[in-house]
């Protein structure tokens, strides 16, 4: 039996273009970028650890509500995205509102949803995405449904969907992508592996070696990729998008990554359950390290387009939560006329009854 | 008109809304080339084909996740689950995912998914199948919950339920797929989901009922009339949101009111139907709002259906009660 799980996990090998020093170590699957591509997946990364920064201040300040801090995935978080087209559909998890972001979703609407205001889950005309998915494993096998509606439109499209290391332990996980494996829908199943979920470190979750191998019990295609390394994320999704729309069914991705700051802020501390030691290890993995450092080796990036980027990601943040700010608060009346299409008669009663209640 | 059982007419409705609109679906595990554990879907594959009649892998939670999904995509999906005991795997899908849509992302996504499911009691099935849960889903926010009593109204009530752009559960009583045929237009029509029927009119007490226990009420009006005592009994028909109007209507004319149904007195609705009489019509009472109920116990083992399964005597026995305070 030994035997067959180490030729199973031998297949799980991790993908990697850029190393640590930012050099390409991978030629060969180096992805076809332009230099402008190159910089603009850098500035998102950037503008996109700064908002992580500003958005734990806001936090802290009670400026905003829920918030799940992103810094460590950004490569992860950004280059999967970047290699999606507008027509594909995100169903993103809870930590994966970065993705929303540069999907379509006006900053202040993200700001909004984390303090919990349903205009913040309206997405805007266009954007073809949900709101992010508290429940775990859920927006798995919704993706299934979304992958398999595009499949009968005959769209060139895909679904895609993101959970983190723990939520490979759920059920839905597994019929999400059993179910888009039986249909050869067109699905992208990310796993951002972190490590941990909250305190949960990944070796409690599973006994296998790598998350990706788990793609063998639904049939599908897996990959591990270095979740640190922008180049290597953006080539796989880019892969799978591509084998997907011409009808070779889904993939599963675990991503390896890790989050620098607390699971959520609401009370978690990592230092409980990650040592120093754990955290300085992975600060050298730093995404926007190495592929600063990449770019810079080619001539195409400077202090100052950085300090650019974190000066337009600061003045829209503030604009962002101005308008958040200055956005209706919500009322009884509307969270009814949310309900359905057509209210039944116990909320037209209650409708009425808070519209008197309002008007006072 | 035709002659119909009511999975006749059940078939009969998901064949009219395949026909009319080219986004119904229909899916679940064995409704494809099988027909349904029930025939519920027979030949329905063969007419419109493998895209819009399929089967899908054996996991209530999948099923669930891919009407979510393939609503997202503009589809109207019809998604059945076995039987109706299997809910708990689905759980979310149901309260916590598709009911919420709406409200959660403020009107830009809609579920138009009809959930069709078998339960209810009285055919020996066996553990998990007959149980009536359907005071779980009437008690989520955003979707629908209709029982059907008769071909005629399971027709109209399904072609009505799938045309709704908002989710619907629609349990269908397997004691009640064939014990009758009744009259059925073979027309498309609909049945209004906020509508009580009264399947029968008296003036001296209301028996309001669902489901299975509409026939039960019906044979306990029919004994007592012998005693004088003329029963009006309502079909609620849609059982959650309930039509308070007819509900309302009735207590006043009759003023005395026994609540019957198949499920535990601890589940099941009634105990709503108690609460909102005597909010609205309490002064118009005569006596107490009595109900009849299963007991408070798990579902019966199948050879103990008869003593433990509300019947119509244990409904003139709450009559007597009611009659005689």
């Amino acid at each position: 039996m030994k035997h067959v799980l180490e030729s199973v996990e031998s297949q799980f090998e991790m993908f990697q273009i850029l190393n640590e020093n930012g050099e390409i170590i991978n030629k060969d699957d180096m992805p076809d970028l332009s230099d402008e591509d190159l910089k603009e997946l850098m500035r998102r990364m950037v503008y996109t650890r700064i908002l992580d920064q500003r958005s734990i201040a806001l936090n802290r300040q009670g400026r905003l509500g829920f918030y799940a801090p992103t810094a460590g995935q950004e490569a992860s978080q950004l280059g999967s995205q970047f290699a999606l087209e507008k027509e594909d559909f995100i169903l993103p998890g809870y930590r994966d509102v970065p993705q929303l972001i540069w999907h379509g979703l006006p900053l202040y609407q993200a700001f909004l949803f984390s303090r919990g205001h349903f205009h913040g889950n309206q997405m805007p005309e266009g954007v073809n995405a949900l709101s992010p998915q508290i429940i775990i494993g859920a927006q798995y096998v919704q993706t299934a449904g979304v992958a398999l509606g595009m499949k009968k439109r005959g769209k060139k499209s895909v679904a895609v969907t993101y959970t983190g290391d723990g939520g490979t332990s759920q059920g839905d996980f597994y019929e999400g992508i059993n179910f888009a494996g039986a249909y050869k829908a067109p699905a992208l199943f990310f796993v951002q592996n972190n490590y941990f979920a909250i305190s949960v470190p990944v070796e409690k979750q599973t006994n296998a070696k790598t998350l990706a191998q788990k793609s063998v019990a639904a049939g599908i295609e897996g990959i591990q990729v270095d979740g640190m390394d922008v180049l290597a994320v953006y080539a796989v999704t880019k892969h799978a998008r591509e084998r997907a729309i011409n009808g070779e069914g889904p993939m599963l991705i675990e991503t390896l990554t890790y989050r620098y700051g607390p699971h959520t802020m609401a009370g978690d501390d990592p230092t409980r359950y990650r040592t120093e030691d754990l955290d300085n290890e992975w600060e050298k993995k730093d995404p926007l390290v190495r592929f600063r450092t990449f770019l810079e080796s080619k001539d195409l990036w400077s202090e100052e387009e950085e300090n650019k980027v974190i000066e337009q990601a600061k003045d829209d943040i503030k604009k962002a939560i101005k308008k958040a700010d200055e956005y209706p608060k919500q009322k009884v009346t509307d969270l009814i006329g949310n309900m359905f299409e057509e209210l039944p008669v116990n909320l037209q009663e209650q409708m009425e009854e808070y519209k008197e209640k309002e008007s006072k | 008109m035709a002659q119909m059982t009511m999975i006749q007419a059940i078939t009969d409705a998901m064949r009219t809304e395949l026909k009319n609109d080219e986004n119904v679906l229909v899916f679940g595990e064995d409704v494809g080339q099988n027909g349904g554990v029930f025939r519920a879907t027979e030949g329905l594959q063969d007419e419109f084909g493998e895209e819009r009649v399929f089967d899908t892998p054996l996991a209530e939670s999948g099923i669930g996740g891919l009407s979510i999904g393939l609503a997202l995509q503009g589809y109207r999906p019809v998604p059945e689950i076995q039987f109706f005991g299997f809910v708990y795997e689905v759980m979310d899908s149901i309260s916590g995912q598709m009911a919420r849509m709406r409200y959660r992302s403020g009107g830009t996504h809609t579920q138009p998914i009809t959930i069709r499911s078998p339960f209810g009691g009285g055919v020996h099935t066996p553990e998990l199948h007959a149980d009536s849960l359907e005071g779980l889903i009437a008690q989520q926010p955003g979707i629908k919950v209709v029982i059907p009593s008769t071909p005629y109204d399971a027709k109209g009530l399904l072609i009505s339920s799938i045309r709704d752009n908002d989710p619907v559960l629609f349990l269908e009583h397997m004691k009640l797929y064939r014990s009758f045929r009744g009259e059925v237009p073979e027309e498309e029509y609909t049945v209004d989901l906020s509508k009580a029927d009264i399947k029968r009119e008296g003036k001296d007490v209301t028996l309001i009922a669902y489901g299975a226990m509409v026939h039960a009420s019906l044979k306990a009006a029919e004994e007592m009339e012998k005693d004088g005592i003329d029963a009006e009994v309502v079909d609620l028909r849609t059982v959650s949101p309930i039509d308070i109007d007819t509900i309302i209507e009735s207590v006043k004319k009759t003023n005395r009111v026994v609540v019957v149904q198949e499920a535990q007195r601890q589940a099941g609705i009634a105990a709503n139907i108690v609460a909102e009489v005597q909010e609205r019509a309490i002064l118009h009472l005569e006596a107490p709002v009595l109900r009849v109920t299963a007991p408070d116990t798990v579902y019966s083992f199948s050879a103990a259906e008869e003593v433990w399964l509300p019947n119509h005597k244990d409904i003139i026995e709450k009559v007597n009660q009611v009659m005689n305070f």
